[in-house]
């Protein structure tokens, strides 16, 4: 768990700074300098793409925007996923099962066919794109709240709190909530690699973030036109992408093991 | 059971809604990306295909010839009928996408199953590993990278489709779609089977001396196997959306491929058919998973 | 050469041993018992004996059976000695049992597996299995799944399943301590009555159990053999600390002590309580049925049932937890009434619950002094933080947990000392009533004692009257000055606790007295008389809801309800309640 902690930590740091420790920008284009492979020559760590803009610091933008649109992303989805399964959790009953069965006919449901749609249809919105990725996230995760919720309401103390005169407010934030709190935080971290895969697969798709802003998942799809002859415009986005969300699903993994222990009494 | 069915239908209406109004809230039309035409001309155009009607009405005249089978002409491709583009398209999508959920099934539950069986040794250390990588690499990046190793570096199977024949070309788009897939699968099946594998009534038939086979067989599969069938609803959603990155890379001509040129070229009906029929076909298999579930745990109650 | 041999037994789970060098001897057809409190290694041993701990269980010593030594030995080594000549049944048989299979499949595979049978003739052994258990209609049990039986019968299949290959050894891992006091009576008569010439070696925390069917005991305390011994002996005179620390409690909660009678003044009273609501098939499950109880001050009321009584469900509506349907109550002259939200400060705080299950009761998250400290929070709001503290320490002391504890969480307490902070957070406020529902039933008998003086002393101090529910009559005579009886919603029998527990008025009084194991070696345990089990709420027996179990039962049983009438001290509703004698 510390090693994907400490991966992820070194990712973002490099996003931030890593821009500025090299020369050049990432949309300065220069056309005597293309498709040049990875070196020291011209200080172009990764080399160049097709445009000669330098890779490296390209990358390091593209983890910035990646990052960004997931982390926003899984916040919306958390917002509306922790609401609504909170809600039908606590309020239970007729309630709960109609949202529920709302929440089960969605889930199998291509939500992808939707985005894309949405997406074409609203011309590539920024903004968008966190919307579109919230709302195909929020299912599992209110999911899981409402689970957690459900067993919660018939843990004794809350019946406790109840007769003790313990106000329906103070019962949700103060006895509820953060019991929630470390399903919570586990099912974020494993919703960002979910997120990070929606917004990917949209640039690849030319859908996402627009030129000369780009994405890891933009990036892979300039690479793979490049493919058979600078295959470092595909590998190495495609290195950094599958490290970042490999490290955020073990972290997941091993968070979720971690609060299982303390659960269990 | 019949209630399931009723309950399907306000799903499937709300799809179609949705989807028609998002088709047709977005900017432009289906004919602006070509060459301009004269105005009286355009007009026409536009009233052929009933598009200067308001909204609603486009609605009802789409959903009556929804219930007659007719999904209308594409836009786009000007000799066909969205029917018979699904019709052209689909059978391949169904065949990568059979394939590609039976590989998943085979290796997933085999793999997870043998994982679980030696928790905590090399072996399962390694399928793990490898099933993390899994999911961890999207799907047009596996593409991709598998065509530029196999196909074109080292030339043992054929990147493209159209023009090849008989059962190589299958190989590579099958297993990339089923990659995450049985990444997935096989991490859910090994945590099942441990999950399972520690319940008191295995514990029971240790002790009544049935031995491991046995007691796989009888008692701990068909509990095991209760996530996993869980799981297929999600798993089919993402095969299907699967199979658009990867007709995208292989060049193949399948419904997915069609949804992704339709969209971008506003071309209404072959989208809005698409979407439908997918939504469709989805909803009947989530019905059939959740029947099977019933008949594997009693303790689900018929209502 | 005895039937088992176990010598120098040691099972460690890294550095810690959970069993500690045990030996001790099993002889053809002998029973034997082991006990001691939870955590003592009684599980551990008995499930080392057939290898089934878990794989980082380590295991050295010896357990030879028959001869042949068993430690450690491959799975298919040990496979030829399980179910055909050493079976097993646990505590729980609704997790015992596979939930996805029919019973009829997992007893035919035992069959299968050893060769014993095959086809039909598996079926027909596994019937002819099922009928001798006692299980009434065994072809439709054939085809059953584990959920639509109740749990006297699943653990009769246990049984079935366990001697279906006729072993030489029964190990009975506490077999009936989920089941109600009568059901436990009827499986442990079947256990005797099945026995033969089979040895067992029954595990169990009861006393009670042991002195009426065990011939020798094995005493364990913290993973060590501390006593063995003839039971009568070890009963007439023990020598180990931890024995004569066990005996004392259970001999204690047997005899009882009488406590003086208590003041006349009506402090709660409850008139044709009626509690029901609608089970997960959308049934009516009747709970509570025209209840009338009155609690005096400084006064113990028990109120005795098995499941499906209604007992939770009675105190429950009482302090507007869930709705009652019907009735009324009065407190303090002012009626009680509706969800507990809504009522007012003044009568939240006068009443106040301790649950069974101490680590549910407490918020994980919550620190001791938090959760002692919240009550004050809310009804004492012009106190101060320090004031506060101060209080909740002064509480903690008196239920014998000193400062220390102020900073700790739920999971860092044992079962006692989370009982005990349930409690003080329960008395901070100084109520009027304490309701205990099965509130020392999840704690060993040692702890037990310590929380039932600190009630006894909290009510001499203050007056505090208490309604204390339990299944266990022994605790019930050691603590109550009267007693109600339930039995499917609805009230048996009410009398003073001296003369209930001397001469019960009502056939189910003396079913349960009957069915409570006595820890006196000496006293051979009576026969199950009660048959069958609990019926249903949803549908009850018309009449006197005890008539079909009852042996006095006459016409008028079923066609008539009992009400409630004065017969010498006691309240009784049963119609022949003057004509039978039911002294001992």
């Amino acid at each position: 768990m510390k090693r994907s902690g400490a991966i992820l930590l070194f990712v973002l740091v490099l996003a931030i700074i890593g821009p500025w420790l090299s020369p050049h920008d990432y949309l300065s284009t220069n056309f005597d300098d293309m498709l040049r492979s990875p070196g020291l020559s011209g200080l172009h760590l990764f080399g160049t793409d097709d445009l000669g803009r330098d890779l490296f610091v390209r990358t390091m933008l593209g983890i910035r925007v990646t990052l960004l649109v997931a982390v926003v992303a899984s916040l919306v989805s958390l917002v509306i996923g922790v609401t609504y399964g909170a809600v039908a959790g606590y309020v239970g009953g007729r309630v709960d099962a109609v949202m529920m069965r709302f929440v089960d006919t969605l889930y199998a449901l291509p939500f992808i066919f939707f985005v894309i749609l949405l997406m074409v249809a609203f011309e590539r919105n920024f903004l968008l794109i966190f919307v579109a990725i919230g709302a195909i996230n929020w299912l599992d995760m209110a999911r899981i709240v409402r689970g957690q919720t459900l067993s919660l309401r018939e843990r004794e103390f809350v019946n406790a709190a109840r007769l003790t005169g313990v106000s329906t407010a103070r019962i949700i934030f103060r006895h509820i909530a953060p019991n929630l709190l470390g399903i919570v935080v586990v099912y974020v971290t494993l919703t960002i690699p979910q997120a990070i895969l929606v917004e990917s697969f949209l640039s690849f798709l030319g859908l996402g973030v627009q030129e000369p802003q780009t994405s890891l998942g933009a990036l892979v799809d300039a690479g793979v036109n490049q493919m058979e002859g600078a295959s470092w415009m595909l590998l190495i986005p495609a290195a950094v992408l599958a490290l970042i969300l490999m490290s955020f699903n073990f972290l997941g993994d091993a968070m979720r093991d971690f609060f299982d222990v303390r659960q269990t009494p | 059971m019949l209630l399931r069915l009723l309950g399907a239908i306000p799903t499937l209406l709300l799809v179609i809604v949705l989807a028609f109004l998002m088709v047709h809230a977005a900017p432009g039309g289906p004919f602006d990306d070509e060459r301009v035409l004269p105005t009286d001309v355009a007009a026409n155009i536009q009233a052929a295909y009933h598009l200067d009607e308001p909204l609603p009405q486009q609605f009802t005249r789409y959903m009556a010839g929804l219930l007659r089978g007719d999904l209308g002409p594409s836009y786009r491709y000007r000799d066909y009928t969205v029917s018979e583009l699904i019709g052209s398209g689909f059978p391949i999508s169904l065949q990568l996408g059979a394939l590609a959920m039976a590989l998943a099934l085979l290796v997933g539950i085999s793999s997870g199953t043998v994982a679980a069986l030696k928790q905590g040794s090399m072996l399962d250390r390694v399928v793990m590993s490898l099933a993390m990588t899994g999911i961890s690499i999207p799907v047009f990046v596996v593409a991709p990278v598998l065509v530029l190793l196999l196909a074109v570096k080292l030339q043992w199977l054929p990147a493209g489709w159209s023009g090849e024949s008989g059962f190589a070309k299958f190989v590579l788009p099958v297993i990339t779609l089923a990659l995450p897939q049985i990444a997935y699968i096989a991490r859910l099946t090994r945590a099942s089977m441990i999950d399972v594998l520690g319940c008191d009534f295995i514990r029971t038939a240790r002790s009544q001396g049935l031995g491991s086979k046995a007691i796989i067989r009888v008692h701990a599969l068909k509990p095991a196997m209760l996530p996993v069938l869980s799981y297929m609803g999600p798993a089919i959603a993402a095969i299907l959306t699967g199979t658009v990155v990867v007709e995208e890379v292989f060049g193949i001509p399948g419904l997915g491929q069609f949804f992704v040129r339709g969209a971008l070229n506003r071309d209404y009906t072959l989208v809005l058919g698409i979407v439908i029929f997918y939504a469709a076909l989805i909803i009947s298999l989530n019905l059939v998973v959740d029947i099977l579930y019933g008949f594997i745990d009693p303790r689900v109650k018929q209502r | 050469m005895s039937l088992l041999e176990v010598n120098d037994l040691t099972v460690q789970y890294g550095n810690h041993a959970v069993v500690d060098t045990v030996s001790f001897t099993v002889d053809r057809g002998e029973s034997v018992g082991i006990v001691g409190e939870s955590g003592s290694g009684k599980t551990q041993t008995a499930l080392s004996l057939l290898g089934l701990l878990p794989r980082n269980a380590k295991m050295t010593g010896s357990v030879r059976f028959d001869g042949e030594e068993l430690l450690n030995r491959g799975e298919n080594h040990l496979d030829g000695f399980r179910a055909q000549r050493i079976g097993i049944i646990f505590q729980s048989p609704m997790q015992a049992l596979n939930p996805y299979l029919r019973i009829g499949k997992q007893l035919r595979q035992i069959l299968l597996q050893h060769k014993i049978a095959t086809g039909n003739d598996a079926d027909a052994k596994v019937i002819q299995m099922l009928d001798r258990v006692g299980l009434p209609d065994p072809e439709r049990q054939f085809l059953a799944f584990p959920h639509e039986l109740s749990g006297g019968m699943r653990q009769r299949v246990m049984i079935a399943s366990a001697l279906i290959c006729a072993p030489d050894l029964l190990i009975a891992d506490e077999p009936t301590t989920a089941l109600d006091v009568t059901v436990q009576a009827q499986i442990l008569d079947l256990l005797e009555e099945l026995r033969d010439d089979m040895a067992l070696l029954l595990i169990t925390h009861d006393l009670g159990i042991v002195a009426g069917r065990c011939e020798r005991l094995l005493v364990f305390q913290a993973g060590k053999l501390v006593e063995a011994g003839a039971t009568v002996a070890v009963f007439a005179s023990p020598r180990n600390e931890h024995t004569k620390r066990l005996l004392a409690a259970a001999l204690r909660a047997d005899r009882g002590e009488v406590l003086a009678p208590a003041d006349a003044k009506t402090v709660l009273g409850v008139e044709g309580a009626t509690v029901s609501y609608r089970d997960s098939h959308n049934a009516r499950l009747q709970a509570v049925v025209g209840v009338d109880l009155s609690l005096r001050e400084a006064e113990t009321l028990a109120i005795v049932g098995e499941s499906g009584s209604g007992k939770s469900s009675l105190v429950r509506a009482i302090l507007g937890l869930i709705p009652m349907q019907g009735g009324r109550v009065v407190y303090a002259g002012e009626p009680l009434e509706g969800p507990v939200e809504l009522r007012a400060a003044a009568q939240r705080r006068d009443l106040q619950l301790v649950f069974q299950d101490p680590v549910s009761a407490l918020n994980p998250q919550m620190r001791v002094q938090t959760i002692v400290g919240e009550p004050l929070l809310v009804h004492e709001s012009t106190m101060t933080a320090e004031s506060r503290k101060d209080e909740v320490i002064t509480m903690l002391q008196k239920v014998g947990l000193d400062e220390s504890y102020l900073r700790s969480y739920p999971h860092q307490l044992s079962g006692g000392q989370a009982q005990r902070v349930a409690i003080a957070r329960a008395l901070i406020l100084k109520p009027k009533i304490l309701i205990c529902d099965e509130a020392v039933a999840a704690i060993d008998s040692a702890v037990r004692e310590q929380i039932l003086d600190l009630l006894r002393m909290a009510q001499h101090e203050s007056g505090l009257s208490i309604i204390f529910i339990s299944h266990d009559l022994a605790v019930v005579r050691s603590i109550s000055h009267r007693v109600a009886v339930m039995y499917l919603g609805r009230l048996v029998e009410v009398a003073n606790s001296e003369n209930l527990f001397a001469l019960p008025r009502h056939p189910y009084t003396k079913a349960l007295l009957d069915a409570s194991p006595v820890p006196d070696p000496l006293v051979a345990p009576v026969a199950a008389l009660l048959k069958g089990e609990i019926p249903s709420s949803v549908s009850p027996p018309s009449g006197c809801v005890f008539h079909p179990r009852c042996q006095y039962a006459e016409n008028i049983c079923s066609e008539r309800r009992p009400e409630l009438r004065q017969i010498g001290g006691a309240r009784v509703a049963c119609h022949r309640a003057e004509e039978i004698d039911l002294s001992s």
